[in-house]
This record gives structure tokens, sequence and C-alpha cells, in this order.
């Protein structure tokens, strides 16, 4: 492995979520379509099966992925249209990973509390899927 | 031990590979005396001359000008005489080039890299009658290409380069960085052409800024900014927005 610095690591990053970010874009048609060629029932019962705490879990990772992906997606288009970006692209790399994080911890509460029985969006918000 | 003149053990660990008798690359150790103001490539003379002659590599100016002496130190591509003991440590692995054919030890094979560079042609192409002085040029006309004439074609970006890794067709940073030299420049009329080689799928676009061609210079050309004003330059169809 080369020892690259701030950019090499970026754009790993991205290829990693961007990759991440297809697979479940691909789960996800799988499982709206079973709505429309399988049944209502198998459909709700594979829904379900997000809400389970294992798949919550996995769920905080498409968050940080998604938030990675978009952000640092920014940061690509900066470096491609505005001639000074080069300056700033490890700065921008680190704002990238702030704003990721910063994203991250309240959508992960919402994803994570109901594990523990914590509902943050109301009663109906996580009864029906909660495991 | 250490101090920052005085004489120092190196502990240096090359990749070895010499097709005619090794089926695979291996790494060997070598201790070597050094000063601190020492460069690589005198630790490396030190042991072929002192320890085994068999180990290859190449060097000519020994003074960061040729740029033949390029090679992986502690995972980055560097000059070999242009790194001085004091700087790299006691203890340091050196390998070949990624990204080009090894030949024997740390020469890799450079024909590649060469035919891709002359894909841009790299030259003056000015299809008016020559003047009789010289085509003259303003200071910020000559100043808007100055940084990438500095290139010394050492290969050193471009075997730092993960798209290069994965696609050897791809042209490469040097290259562009080469065109660009070109493309800015007031006197040449070969723009539009090199723009189009540019523009092609194994142009400029395969480029993901990732800026370890920028890192990796030893002229502290700013590539990955050079081959952003050459994608510019090709987007908007002209130079001046670049």
């Amino acid at each position: 492995m080369y020892r690259g610095q701030s950019g090499q690591w970026s754009w790993l990053f991205h290829r990693i979520t961007g990759m991440g970010v297809l697979l479940f874009l691909l789960v996800h048609i799988v499982d709206i379509t079973l709505i429309g060629f399988v049944s209502g029932k198998v459909y709700d019962d594979a829904l379900r099966v997000f809400s389970t705490g294992i798949v919550r879990l996995v769920s905080l990772a498409l968050i940080a992925a998604v938030l990675y992906h978009a952000f640092n997606g920014v940061r690509i288009i900066l470096v491609d249209f505005w001639p000074a970006a080069h300056k700033f692209q490890r700065q921008m790399f680190i704002g990238v990973l702030v704003l990721t994080i910063a994203g991250f911890i309240p959508m992960g509460f919402f994803v994570v509390a109901p594990i523990f029985g914590h509902c943050p969006t109301g009663p109906n918000g996580c009864q029906p899927f909660l495991i | 031990m250490a101090t920052a003149t005085g004489t120092r053990t190196i502990h240096i660990k090359v990749k070895r590979y010499q097709p005619d008798k090794d089926a695979k690359p291996y790494w060997q150790d070598f201790a070597v005396q050094a000063e601190g103001n020492d460069r690589l490539v005198d630790v490396l003379n030190k042991i072929k001359w002192e320890q085994d002659g068999t180990l290859t590599f190449r060097r000519s100016c020994v003074h960061g000008v040729c740029g033949s002496d390029a090679m992986r130190v502690n995972g980055r591509n560097r000059l070999a005489c242009k790194l001085l003991v004091n700087d790299i440590g006691a203890r340091v692995t050196v390998e070949p080039m990624l990204g080009f054919p090894v030949i024997r030890d740390l020469v890799v094979d450079m024909e590649p890299f060469f035919a891709k560079y002359e894909k841009v042609k790299p030259y003056l192409m000015n299809d008016e009658p020559a003047p009789r002085t010289e085509r003259l040029q303003s200071p910020e006309q000559r100043e808007r290409y100055d940084e990438t004439t500095k290139c010394i074609l050492c290969g050193a970006c471009t075997g730092s380069c993960p798209s290069v890794w994965a696609n050897p067709d791809w042209v490469g940073p040097a290259s562009i960085v080469n065109a660009h030299r070109f493309i800015f420049d007031s006197r040449d009329h070969g723009g539009a052409e090199r723009m189009q080689i540019l523009g092609d799928r194994n142009g400029v676009w395969r480029c993901r800024t990732i800026f370890n061609c920028s890192e990796a210079c030893p002229r502290g050309i700013h590539v990955t900014d050079a081959i952003e004003e050459v994608k510019r330059a090709i987007m908007f169809g002209t130079t001046d927005i670049a």
C-alpha cells in the first residue's frame, strides 16, 4: 500500500462508501419490489427486518456512508471547479469528517434508540417495527 | 548515537528482484555507516560498492535534475538524491515505484511512461513562419505555465497514482503536466489538438483528485491543480477561465 495522505484516504473512503450505498440501494430495490411482485405481507415482513437491532446497527454504517459520500462529493466538486481548492483540500477533508460526525450523531441516535426501548419520535414512531 | 552530522548506522531494507535468478521479489537488509548529510543515493552507492555489487538502481546527475533515481522510500515516491539521511531516519525501506514493470531491483521500465508522454505532443506547435527574433511573451504569459516547465519526468507522480495502478493505459499525471506546459503557452497553437487527446476516455477524466501526485513531486509542482486546469480548459473550451 502506498503511504498516501489525506487525499488518498478521502478517495478510498469515497469508493468504499459508494460501494456500500450502492449495495444498500440494490437491497432497497429488492424490498420495494416485493410489494408489487410478491405480496403486501411479505413486504411488511421484509420491512420489519430493517427494524431489528442488528439491522439498525448496520443502518448506522449506511448513515455514515451516505453522509461521508455526500459531503466528500461536494469537496470533489469544489476541487473540480474552484481554482484555489487544491490549496485547501486537506482542510476540506477535515471539514467533511467533522460534518459527517456532526450529522451522524443525531441521526444515529434516532436509529439506535429503539433498540434500548426509547422512541424519540413518540410511541408510534418505532412501536410496530421494534422487535 | 545519531547526531545531526555524525556517522550513524542506517538499517536499510531493499526490495530485490533479479529476474534471471529470482522467482519473485524479496526483501534484503543492509547496515550502512552514513553521515547525517549523506543522501540516500550515497547510501545505496555504499551498498553497491562495498557490500553487494549486484544491487541495481538508476542514477545519473545525482543532483535532483535528471529524475533517474525516483523510488519508493518508506512508502512514498522520492528522488534518492534529494533525501538526506538526517531526514529519513535510521530504518529505511526502499522499493521500486508502483505502476511500472520492474526490470531489476529498483530499476523500472520507463518505456510505457515515455510513450504516453509523447502521446500529448510535448513540443511547441506553431505553423506561423518563425520570426527573425524570439517569439515574444509577456512576463504574465510566461508565468501562466511556469510551474509545469519544472517537470523532470522522474515518474514519481505517475507511480503514486492509484488511477495509473488500476489502468496502465491511462495517460497519467506526468503527461498531463507536460501537456499543460504547452496548452497554456501563448506561443503554442496545438492546445486544441492536445485537449482532444486528453478529452478521451484515457485522458484527464480518469484523475480522481487523490493528490498523491502533488505530494510525491520532487519539484514541488501542484500536479493535481495542473490536471484540474486542463480539465476546466477542456470543459469550458478556453484556457482563459481555467
